[in-house]
């Protein structure tokens, strides 16, 4: 990691430290605004949110790993989330995980060449009752099909 | 996503109110005198457990100490279930006043909600509205002018994890830390979010308050059965027409329920998502109530060509993902009860085998150290006993020939 980009995270991680106080309750809302940005947290993240909270890195890093949309190692610019369980299974989501894998070339679970998305599986979204779901980064759509799905990841930037 | 209000019906929850109602009533009430009026409601807690909430709310307005606390439990990620989004995002005016009616009648300063990670969107829409709420003074210092009572909700976003549903999860994770349910006693009710007396209520049983304040304890037992007062909003997918979230009263039967979403030809409803029971048609004139089906409002329904051993799959698959991993009963079984499922899938299972497992669903319900554990085989048992011929014989040329 490059020096500059090393300051300009720390000023980040300093204001937000500043924001929402030095408290260990603070953790995981500058966990998730860090996540936000960068679309993960690095290990000199972690360091630095952990000097500022005065416990230890690995503290960071064990609260990290236990959440599903926190993560340690870097992601695709966009993250999409199928929903995997059962009111949208039934309504076709196997379908819609076919096309999205055949058309990004990749698997689920997976980033692509570019870095543009990382594909991944979610656990019901609240939204069964217009099933099939699936969320691009902080946006839900509904009733997809597999055309309306590749329509709108390709719509992404 | 687009927030739409749609023209909703209802005895309860969805008749008719306007934001600071309830809290003007409450106000105009003494402490004690809210808490009679919720234990004569007999309401009991939405979010699954079903606890009587002036219990909960009497305890912790007991409990002496500088700081209490209200949660708003809108972590809503059981399998299935979707009302709260409704509520938040259609109803927010009756969340906030029953959090508010709460801070007063407990004596909390702070409310928090904390909102599932998936319900990111809907932070935005509701920090606007607690502005609002702010400007009409129904937050902030002496609020409504009544000197002394100052009160305030925050919002807090979850990060993915079903298990920060179950409330000592929940607080653990506001804390700053992995969450994993503590072993209680001490209740939050004593012991919560920082050590203070903390009361966590469903986003339903929340809004329910301001109408039963306003209302009255006998406006509100007048529907429902005598053990189960009152409305529910269930949340219905799966085969039927009208998929949605309803109030209905409690003791509707399964088969209203069914006939209601024009659900035709359904062979199975699983009652209380992944964690609740499955039923076969045989059970169908069962009442949804604390007493009989109970549930926290998560309605699947099935027509006769689903297969169940795979819906036992995604269930148990949604359980090794989510569990917390802090105890070996629930870590280890649900892992086992997977691989079980598996086995029916490809037929290379023994019927001793399975039998086995279903022995070792029995003890996880016991021995498990929170909810999640306790009721993650619900579904492996119900599924096994009401579906047997179609599970033990599956890919061996169906049940002696039937299918
Ligand atoms: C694994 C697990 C997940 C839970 N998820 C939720 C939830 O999403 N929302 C909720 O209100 N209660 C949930 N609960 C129940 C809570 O622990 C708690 O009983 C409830 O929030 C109390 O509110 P109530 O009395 O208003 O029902 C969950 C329990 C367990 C064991
Ligand atoms: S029962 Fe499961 S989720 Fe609950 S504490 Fe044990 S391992 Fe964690
Ligand atoms: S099952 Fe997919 S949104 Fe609930």
């Amino acid at each position: 990691m490059f020096v500059e980009e090393k300051t300009s995270l720390a000023v980040e991680i300093e204001s937000l430290v500043k924001k929402y106080g030095n408290d260990r309750s603070a953790l995981l809302t500058i966990l998730h605004e860090i996540q936000k940005q960068h679309r993960y947290i690095s290990d000199y993240a972690q360091q630095e949110i952990a000097r500022h909270l005065n416990i230890h890195p690995v503290e960071v890093y064990s609260v990290i790993s236990f959440y599903a949309f926190l993560n340690s190692e870097p992601k695709g610019r966009n993250i999409v989330r199928i929903c995997r369980t059962v009111s949208c299974e039934m309504k076709g989501k196997e379908a819609l995980e076919k096309a999205i894998e055949r058309e990004l070339g990749i698997r689920i679970g997976e980033t692509t060449k570019d870095k543009k998305f990382t594909v991944e599986y979610a656990n019901c979204l609240g939204l069964c009752d217009v099933a099939p779901a699936m969320s691009i980064n902080d946006r839900v759509y509904t009733r997809l099909t597999p055309e309306k799905a590749v329509q709108l990841l390709n719509e992404v930037k | 996503m687009e927030i739409k209000k749609l023209e909703r019906n209802g005895k309860i929850i969805f008749s008719e109110y306007k934001r600071g109602g309830g809290i003007i009533k409450a106000l105009s009430m003494k402490r004690d005198e809210i808490l009679f009026e919720l234990k004569d409601s007999k309401l009991k807690g939405r979010g699954g457990a079903g606890f009587p909430t002036s219990t909960k709310w009497m305890l912790t307005a007991a409990s002496i100490s500088d700081e209490k606390y209200i949660i708003c439990n809108a972590d809503e990620g059981e399998p299935g279930t979707f009302k709260d989004r409704v509520l938040l995002s259609e109803y927010p005016e009756l969340v906030f006043d029953g959090m508010v009616i709460g801070g007063y009648t407990i004596g909390a300063k702070l409310g928090i909600v904390y909102l599932r990670g998936e319900y990111e969107y809907l932070q935005k829409p509701l920090e606007d509205y607690l502005n609002e709420m702010r400007e009409d003074n129904l937050l902030g210092k002496n609020i409504l002018g009544k000197e002394g009572f100052d009160f305030d909700i925050e919002i807090f976003l979850g990060s993915g994890a079903y298990v920060c549903g179950e409330e000592t999860a929940l607080i653990e994770s506001l804390e700053g830390n992995r969450g994993e349910a503590r072993n209680r006693p001490p209740y939050p009710v004593n012991t919560g979010y920082n050590g203070k007396p903390t009361s966590v209520n469903n986003v339903e049983t929340l809004a329910t308050i301001p109408h039963i304040i306003l209302k009255g304890a006998e406006w509100f037992r007048n529907t429902g059965t005598d053990k189960s007062s009152g409305s529910k909003l269930f949340s219905i997918s799966g085969d039927c027409d009208k998929p949605g979230v309803y109030e209905l009263p409690w003791g509707t039967t399964i088969n209203e329920l069914l006939d209601l979403v024009e659900a035709k030809n359904i062979k199975a409803v699983q009652i209380g998502g992944a964690s609740g029971f499955c039923y076969p048609k045989s059970q169908f004139d069962r009442k949804l109530a604390y007493e009989d089906a109970a549930t926290g409002g998560s309605i699947i329904i099935f027509n006769e060509n689903r297969n169940m051993v795979s819906v036992l799959k995604n269930f148990m698959e949604f359980f090794v993902e989510e569990s917390c991993g802090q105890c070996t009963p629930c870590r280890i079984g649900n892992t086992k009860l997977l691989e079980g499922v598996k086995q029916i899938e490809k037929g290379v299972h023994t019927f001793s085998y399975i039998n086995k497992l279903r022995d070792l669903g029995k003890t996880m319900q016991v021995a498990s150290k929170c909810g999640l554990g306790q009721s993650s085989p619900n579904a492996f048992i119900s599924i096994l006993d009401n579906f047997k011929d179609e599970v033990l014989n599956y890919n061996n040329g169906g049940a002696n020939g039937r299918n």
